[in-house]
């Protein structure tokens, strides 16, 4: 059974009709790699299934019920945590402080705490009195899914975490992951760095206008299909 | 046909420039205009048939509206919400008083002096709050008020904090009040009126028509520019602030004009009469809030109801002033383009359009700003 | 004269006035909003304790403790409800709704109590006063400006040391992000303004114990606050605690050599300041 779905969800960025009918599911224990160009509609995905942005049509579903209306705050009590885009570190708030308020409107307990934290991130530990902005890219993204793993979430929404950041420093972010699995959280990554989501993905969907073009797991579809649903069969 | 604004008219697909035209009239402002003239005509001509009350409640009205159209630019055009106009009011009042009391002016001229003076006043006054944004500069402009207030009761001469009144028979040296009384045989307190009536009228026409004016025009463009993207206006090299502060000053110069009117007309001055907050600031920020802010018409609109609104619960006192402060609130939070805005979505009517509207063109066009637009 | 004697009774009136502008500084830091309709709404507060006093026969400090919970709820319910509704880019509506709510305020209390000066009675304490080496000095007043600083630390520890401090900081950088975090921000908007009328209640209890207040006090209370907000610097409670006491002194000073110059003297400083130090003595928030 979907722990989490989205059933033929249209959602506009200002005039601009970003998704166009989504259908995606995401299973207890899954992660699920949605990868495509700029401009794909895979954020937009991201901040309807958050809250963040009302979706115009189509349901958005978490544990059976229907999540499509609620807003951000009350799709994050429910235990989907998000990673937003761009880190999004509150400036004001230490390194510490901005760990500690993700909990705020979600304070389960479970794997994840403060001293977790800083054990899958030790150089946060080191950081923790400094304000989160003073950071480099690589320290703001930990922070980010530090502070999103501190609700303990059932779901991990994951926007863009290796956005402007450098291979090697990707590599120790991805390298988080099979940590956060194993707690059980199930994991929804949205990435243009193809080769790191697949080799976290269980399945993945691709993305192009607003439309899913491709699903299926990381071994079943070959890399020309991917190249096609990524930037259009006329340019394969 | 749709009438779409037009951002940016000069800049605009320069291959269709010979089918579209840019303009800010239609049918119903023309027929308005006629109106507009009708009314004018009817307005010069009132103190031939109206009695010396119904003048006075006209000048009252007209008066207001010069204040009105004032703050309307300032606030509805210019970004700058200023609480603090009653010190324009107030120090062209002052001016204007000391010129006639003291420096035997001309009561005509004392007024002239009064509006200068204001805009003088303007000058040094800006320094101080164009250093604070939004809601600071209104509590500044407040401040500066309380400032000039507090200075002038400071002027033995002209009564210091109690006031003073002004030389009996200056109403009689108004220039023409000797004729008009000749003229129309009527006492000379009359033959005043009829001239404080008509100076008032002259005040709030050319206070509309500077406002209309500045708006027609490219420097009116650029205020609308800046109302509605500061950075954007900036980029395109317009300076925000040299427009806001040309304003400031033209709405200091008429605000004083009207302040050193009022004062003459009523003849006795006092620093907390003539710095009044709720006189000078609050029923000017309900008349142009009620009638609509950021359009010619509203303030006119408001004016209007705000007298009703007077002469039908004045008597009550303060819960005149409660109820009005009310009306004020929900007209903000639920129809914040006021009675005016009302009406013109329903009937897209504009009495003086400012607004740019494309007309003609192929009409299979239309003109569309997406996010990749 | 004694200039010693006036800097210290200008440094304890500055107190009084860093009461008054600790509320103002609280909500414009967490969400940008002026409330033009503060000075009223401590004047509301006056009244109220005026009542507890009189009808219920309270003692003032009493009347003050049961005056905090119905203040913290009015502007709870007076943010969730009106002026949630005004915050956004445009400046106007928050500007123009508080000014009407001012008028609002301020002309209910005058059908309500007319015009008459009033004050709230508190025994001996009015005239009492300590001798502190040469000088002497009023217990109220003493105690006023106690009270601002205890009024200063309560704010900086809530501020800085809770999770609601953090949400209020957290809001303050980032609605939308704030929202992912499960913070709601039209309720912590509304705490905000809670917390910003359970310090006007304070400030109403020194205000009316102090000297007479009538209906129309209020617009003079909110510009000496604002003034005190802007010499400290926006954002910054101990700024405007410093501000506070700039006017306090001022005024006294200017009283001190005339006294029609009091009032004047204080907004004089402001310009000063603001002319030297346009972004206050110690800025913190970027306006």
């Amino acid at each position: 059974m979907a722990l989490l779905e989205t059933q033929g969800l249209t959602a506009f960025y200002g005039d601009f009709q970003a998704l166009f009918g989504v259908d995606i599911t995401l299973d207890a224990g899954e992660t699920v790699a949605i990868i495509g160009a700029n401009g794909a509609g895979k954020s937009t995905l991201m901040r309807s299934m958050s809250g963040m942005i009302a979706n115009a049509a189509g349901q958005v579903r978490f544990e059976e019920r229907e999540i499509g209306a609620l807003p951000a705050p009350d799709v994050m009590a429910l235990g989907i945590a998000m990673v937003p885009e761009g880190r999004k570190l509150f400036p004001s708030l230490s390194v510490e402080e901005n760990l500690l308020i993700g909990r705020y409107g979600r304070a389960t307990a479970g794997a994840w705490s403060l001293q977790t934290v800083y054990d899958l991130f030790p150089v946060l530990k080191e950081r923790r009195n400094s304000p989160g902005t003073a950071l480099s890219g690589g320290q703001q993204q930990m922070v980010a899914i530090g502070r999103a793993l501190m609700s303990n979430p059932k779901v991990l929404l994951c926007d863009e975490i290796s956005l402007g950041l450098a291979p090697v420093i990707i590599r120790d972010i991805y390298a988080a992951f099979p940590k956060i699995r194993a707690e059980g959280a199930s994991i929804v990554i949205v990435e243009q760095d193809i080769g790191q989501a697949l080799k976290v993905a269980d399945r993945l969907y691709c993305m192009m206008e607003g439309r899913v073009t491709l699903s299926g797991t990381p071994a079943s579809v070959g890399r020309d299909e991917i190249h096609a649903a990524y930037f259009g069969a006329h340019t394969a | 046909m749709t009438h779409e604004t037009l951002s940016s008219s000069s800049s605009q697909a320069p291959a269709a420039a010979s089918a579209w035209t840019v303009t800010t009239r239609n049918r119903a402002s023309s027929v308005a205009a006629l109106l507009i003239v009708a009314v004018l005509l009817a307005g010069i001509a009132a103190p031939l048939f109206a009695s010396r009350s119904v003048l006075q409640d006209l000048f009252f009205i007209l008066t207001m509206l010069t204040l009105a159209q004032c703050w309307n630019l300032l606030a509805g055009y210019a970004g700058l919400v200023s609480v603090g106009q009653q010190a324009f009011v107030g120090f062209g009042a002052y001016v204007m008083a000391a010129s006639v009391a003291l420096g035997g002016f001309d009561p005509v001229v004392a007024i002239l002096f009064g509006g200068l003076a204001a805009m003088l006043l303007s000058v040094p006054t800006a320094l101080f709050v164009f250093r604070l944004h939004g809601a600071y500069f209104a509590i500044g402009t407040w401040v500066i008020a309380e400032v000039v207030r507090l200075l002038l009761a400071q002027w033995k001469a002209l009564g210091g904090g109690t006031g003073t009144s002004l030389p009996t028979g200056v109403a009689r040296e108004l220039p023409g009040v000797r004729l008009v009384a000749d003229w129309f045989g009527v006492r000379p307190a009359q033959a005043a009126d009829m001239v404080y009536y008509w100076l008032a009228l002259l005040l709030a026409c050319a206070a509309i028509g500077f406002a209309y004016r500045l708006l027609r025009s490219k420097q009116g463009l650029g205020l609308a520019a800046v109302r509605d993207n500061g950075q954007a206006a900036r980029a395109v090299g317009i300076d925000p602030n040299r427009i806001r502060f040309a304003v400031y000053l033209a709405a200091a110069f008429v605000t004083g004009l009207a302040g050193a009117l009022i004062y003459l007309q009523k003849a006795r001055i006092s620093p907390d009469a003539a710095f009044s907050v709720t006189d000078w600031t609050a029923y000017v920020i309900f008349i142009v809030v009620i009638g609509g802010i950021g359009t010619i018409e509203g303030p006119i609109i408001g004016v209007v109801v705000f007298f009703i609104l007077r002469n039908l619960f004045a008597d009550y006192g303060s819960w005149y002033l409660l109820v009005l402060g009310l009306l004020g609130i929900a007209i903000m939070l639920f129809a914040p383009r006021g009675l005016w805005g009302l009406f013109t979505e329903r009937t897209g009517i504009q009495l003086f359009p400012v607004r740019r509207i494309l007309a003609g063109g192929p009409l299979t066009k239309t003109i569309k700003g997406g996010p990749h637009g | 004269m004694n200039w010693l004697d006036t800097i210290v009774q200008g440094i304890l009136l500055g107190g009084l006035y860093a009461l008054f502008a600790a509320g103002l500084s609280l909500v414009f830091g967490i969400m940008r909003l002026v409330n033009l309709a503060h000075g009223d709404l401590i004047v509301l507060a006056a009244f109220l304790l005026l009542v507890l006093v009189s009808a219920l026969g309270l003692n003032p400090f009493v009347a003050a403790l049961v005056a905090l919970p119905v203040m913290y709820a009015i502007g709870w319910g007076l943010q969730f409800l009106v002026l949630n509704r005004t915050i956004g880019d445009d400046i106007l509506p928050p500007l123009l709704v508080t000014f009407g709510l001012s008028v609002v305020i301020q002309n209910a209390l005058l059908q309500g109590f007319s015009a008459d000066s009033r004050r709230v009675p508190v025994g001996a304490l009015e005239s009492a006063s300590l001798q502190i080496g040469p000088i002497s000095v009023g217990t109220m007043p003493l105690f006023t400006f106690l009270s601002a600083v205890g009024v200063i630390v309560g704010l900086n520890l809530i501020f800085y040391r809770t999770g609601l401090g953090r949400a209020f900081r957290a809001t303050s950088d980032d609605r939308a992000t704030a929202g992912l975090m499960g913070i709601r921000a039209d309720r912590i908007f509304a705490t905000a303004t809670g917390l910003a009328m359970v310090v006007v209640t304070i400030a109403a209890l020194f205000l009316g114990t102090r000297a007479n207040f009538d209906p129309t006090m209020g617009p003079a209370r909110l510009i000496y606050a604002f003034e005190a907000v802007i010499i400290g610097g926006l954002g910054s409670f101990w700024g405007t605690l410093a501000g506070g006491v700039i006017i306090g002194v001022a005024q006294t000073l200017g009283a001190a050599i005339n006294p029609e110059w009091q009032i004047l003297a204080g907004h004089l400083a402001f310009l000063l300041v603001l002319l030297v130090r346009p972004r206050g003595l110690f800025p913190r928030a970027l306006d």
